[in-house]
């Protein structure tokens, strides 16, 4: 039973990898970026399932319950993580915007999204 | 006095003061020009003195007189090659063996500070 | 309370306001003219050099600082752990601050004329000033996630200006590959923030250096923080982004790049010494954790002292050139770092000289970042000289300049001996005190230091002779000297590098000891947040 507490963060290293190995491998620019794309969702999915607590109120002092106001203020959840992830997700989208326009401007010059074929001249 | 002048950058196992090297750089420079004033006086300007002479070989053009970048140290990297090959190899320009180093370094790790 | 306490009260804040609200004010004054633009930039960053200089002061005359947004005390009522955010501000932190105040003062300064026949200005002043805003706080900071969103603005700027010259193959290739390896970093980074917060409830540093227990996810976050960081210094073999994107910015982006790098170096410090600060010599393992890293960090920066030594010396463009030897001088930093701690950990039980050579090994190393900045930019502002004079920066087709560019050949003269150790410039200060001391620790590590010291020496002697010697080229006849604003700031730059190398106990004194003193003292940093509460 413990075990199904744990798909998340399962969840969350196998995204991690998955991310890693489209970089790692993937020729195609766009193939990388997706793949980064995939190592944040994991992260963010690892911040989120920080911030679980079973049986936690939203922090919404004028909403919550008021049995819980009055018996178990604690039981109210901390939304650190929450505004983490927002925040990671934000950061997120620019980081993705910037390299897809990136990889535009590189297909412009270069021609091809091969990413052994764009390296900068040596020497 | 002349102490704490003398070791305005202690090291740990001796000291340094620049000011002192200043000092005996102008020194040196002042010999050097003494020395200078030795030389023969009968240099006259525009007159075959002040061509260049390369063992009776004639001039080449400006352009290929000067030594460039490509000449310098070749015979340092052709003695080294089997390292400029590896190192060569390492900055094939490659986002992904990038990467790849990236996380290479990152596993070493793990299996360093993590076993041990 | 008067004007001047207040002032000194909200320095920490305003150290980072200032270039932000500058950065977003440019583009609206550059609708006026452009001299006026120009001058609002360097206005704004020398008002905020001042408040730089104020709280500078008050932290080397009082202690440590704190400052907590939205509240005097750091702990709202009801909490027992710091959740707001808060800047702590100690010696180190005012050591890297006034380091890159001087970098970006001197970046606007040259970029007056450098710059001024590209178009989008106004954007690249703006990003400028986000990209200092961002090492700001990534040097103020005493949040782990405050810090990950810093690092990642840099990410984002540092790219975005990397890629300025965007009709270049080599810009686009160099940008693209900086931001998918420092965001694949920065999410590394994350992810070990995550697992800190998960285990000890916290993402203030001190709180967590208070808790940390050195577990099996602690070695975990270790070694993610570490390598995530000195990826994004520059450390060997993680280092290949750096001299793309060194060699394909111009001058004055690669100049406060320099400064962004040595951010990174300084969140590595701040996660060895202050958040595992009091694990480092933990007795509950076979080796003490201090010792495994120290060795780690030193085999990488010996490994980058060689590899950058040894690219450079083939290369034959200049800025690629200066950009490998930035690798090996990130190299020396990390040297001197990991025989501190090498040297910290054989100190134990009863060999306190080892202690005494550490330090002056960390002083050192302290005291090369300062030198490494100044040199390696003085060395890149003059490659800009050169390309903004001759418009190309192979050493294959270059030759002679010395007798049109008298002054720039003077300053890269400075700037050749003071990267290479030679005295009296500043960089064989800070070469000596690491020579000195990695000797006693291990002689085998001075020697590398020394002799691959003497191969930069004979790297720039290579681009000093096809460069600025020999006979005038016919197609460089015509080639004059660069405006003023681009010589006063390599004047700038080279009059500290020849200050600093005449006194360098002034800078020792007043700035490195306090610094190293502050990264030894874990417990003080600790205690500033902790103990009060």
């Amino acid at each position: 039973m413990t075990m199904i507490f744990n798909i998340p963060f399962i969840a969350v290293v196998a995204m991690i990898f998955i991310g890693l190995y489209a970089v790692l491998f993937k020729r195609n620019l766009v193939k990388m970026v997706i793949g980064i794309s995939i190592i944040e969702s994991g992260v963010n999915l690892f911040l989120i399932t920080l911030g679980y607590r079973e049986g936690g109120v939203v922090p919404i002092f004028t909403s919550a319950p008021s049995e819980v106001v009055k018996n178990a203020p604690g039981s109210m959840v901390l939304p650190v993580p929450q505004a983490l992830t927002l925040t990671s997700i934000v950061i997120g989208v620019a980081v993705l915007a910037l390299m897809l326009s990136l990889i535009m401007h590189i297909y412009e010059h270069y021609g091809t999204l091969d990413v052994r074929k764009i390296r900068g001249p040596e020497e | 006095m002349i102490d704490t002048f003398l070791k305005s950058l202690e090291t740990g196992s001796g000291f340094w003061n620049p000011l002192v090297l200043g000092l005996a750089i102008i020194i040196a420079l002042l010999l050097i020009y003494i020395i200078r004033g030795f030389g023969k006086k009968d240099y006259k300007k525009g007159t075959e003195q002040t061509k260049a002479f390369l063992s009776g070989n004639p001039e080449y053009s400006k352009d290929e007189m000067h030594i460039k970048g490509k000449n310098l140290y070749w015979g340092f990297t052709q003695a080294l090659k089997s390292v400029y090959n590896v190192l060569e190899k390492m900055h094939n320009g490659n986002t992904s063996d990038y990467v790849l180093w990236f996380v290479i370094i990152i596993g070493a790790l793990f299996i360093i500070i993590g076993v041990i | 309370m008067n004007w001047f306490e207040l002032i000194t009260l909200h320095s920490p804040p305003l150290i980072v306001a200032v270039p932000l609200l500058t950065a977003f004010l440019t583009p609206l004054v550059s609708k006026i003219n452009e001299i006026v633009r120009n001058l609002f930039v360097l206005i704004m960053l020398c008002i905020t050099g001042l408040l730089v200089l104020i709280l500078g002061y008050d932290v080397l005359t009082n202690g440590i600082r704190t400052y907590v947004f939205g509240g005097g005390a750091p702990l709202p009522s009801g909490m027992n752990i710091p959740v707001r955010i808060m800047f702590e501000i100690d010696s180190m932190t005012i050591f890297m601050v006034i380091i890159t105040i001087i970098l970006a003062i001197i970046c606007i300064l040259y970029s007056w004329s450098f710059m001024k026949d590209q178009d989008g200005l106004d954007k690249y002043y703006t990003i400028i000033l986000l990209l200092v805003t961002s090492i700001f706080g990534m040097e103020l900071t005493g949040d782990l996630f405050n810090f990950f969103v810093f690092l990642e603005i840099s990410c984002i700027t540092s790219c975005a200006l990397i890629a300025f010259y965007v009709h270049k193959k080599e810009s686009l290739d160099a940008a693209f590959k900086y931001i998918v390896i420092s965001s694949i970093g920065a999410l590394f980074i994350l992810f070990a923030i995550g697992l800190l917060y998960a285990q000890y409830n916290a993402l203030n540093m001190a709180t967590i250096a208070n808790a940390i227990q050195f577990t099996f996810f602690d070695k975990i976050v270790l070694v993610l923080l570490v390598t995530g960081l000195a990826m994004k210094s520059g450390l060997a073999p993680m280092h290949m982004w750096l001299p793309d994107a060194y060699s394909s910015s111009p001058a004055s982006v690669t100049f406060i790049l320099v400064g962004a790098t040595l951010a990174g170096l300084y969140g590595g410090l701040r996660v060895i010494f202050t958040i595992y600060g009091n694990q480092l010599l933990n007795t509950g393992f076979t080796f003490y954790p201090g010792l495994l890293i120290g060795i780690i960090i030193t085999t990488l920066g010996v490994l980058s002292i060689f590899i950058g030594v040894f690219m450079a010396l083939k290369r034959s463009d200049f800025k690629k050139m200066i950009a490998y030897t930035a690798v090996a001088e990130i190299g020396y930093m990390f040297l001197a770092i990991g025989s501190y701690l090498i040297g910290l950990a054989l100190s134990v039980p009863d060999n306190p000289q080892m202690l005494v050579a550490g330090t002056y090994a960390l002083k050192g190393g302290l005291f090369h970042i300062l030198n490494d900045a100044l040199d390696i930019g003085l060395l890149f502002l003059v490659a800009g000289a050169v390309y903004y004079a001759t418009k190309q920066t192979s050493l294959n087709s270059l030759g002679g300049l010395a007798r049109n560019m008298k002054y720039t050949t003077i300053f890269f003269l400075i700037g050749l001996l003071a990267v290479s150790g030679m005295p009296p410039m500043n960089g064989f200060a800070s070469k000596l005190l690491i020579y000195q001391s990695t000797y006693q620790i291990s002689p085998i590590l001075s020697i590398i230091a020394i002799i691959c010291s003497i191969m930069l020496l004979a790297v720039f002697v290579k681009v000093f002779q096809s460069i600025f010697l020999g006979p005038e080229i016919p197609s460089l006849k015509n080639v004059k000297e660069v405006p003023k604003s681009m010589l006063a700031a390599m004047a700038l730059v080279a009059c500290i590098i020849i200050f600093i190398g005449l006194f360098p106990n002034i800078i020792i004194d007043n700035l490195v000891t306090p610094a190293a003193e502050a990264l030894q003292n874990t417990t003080s940093y600790i205690s500033t947040i902790v103990g009060g509460a």
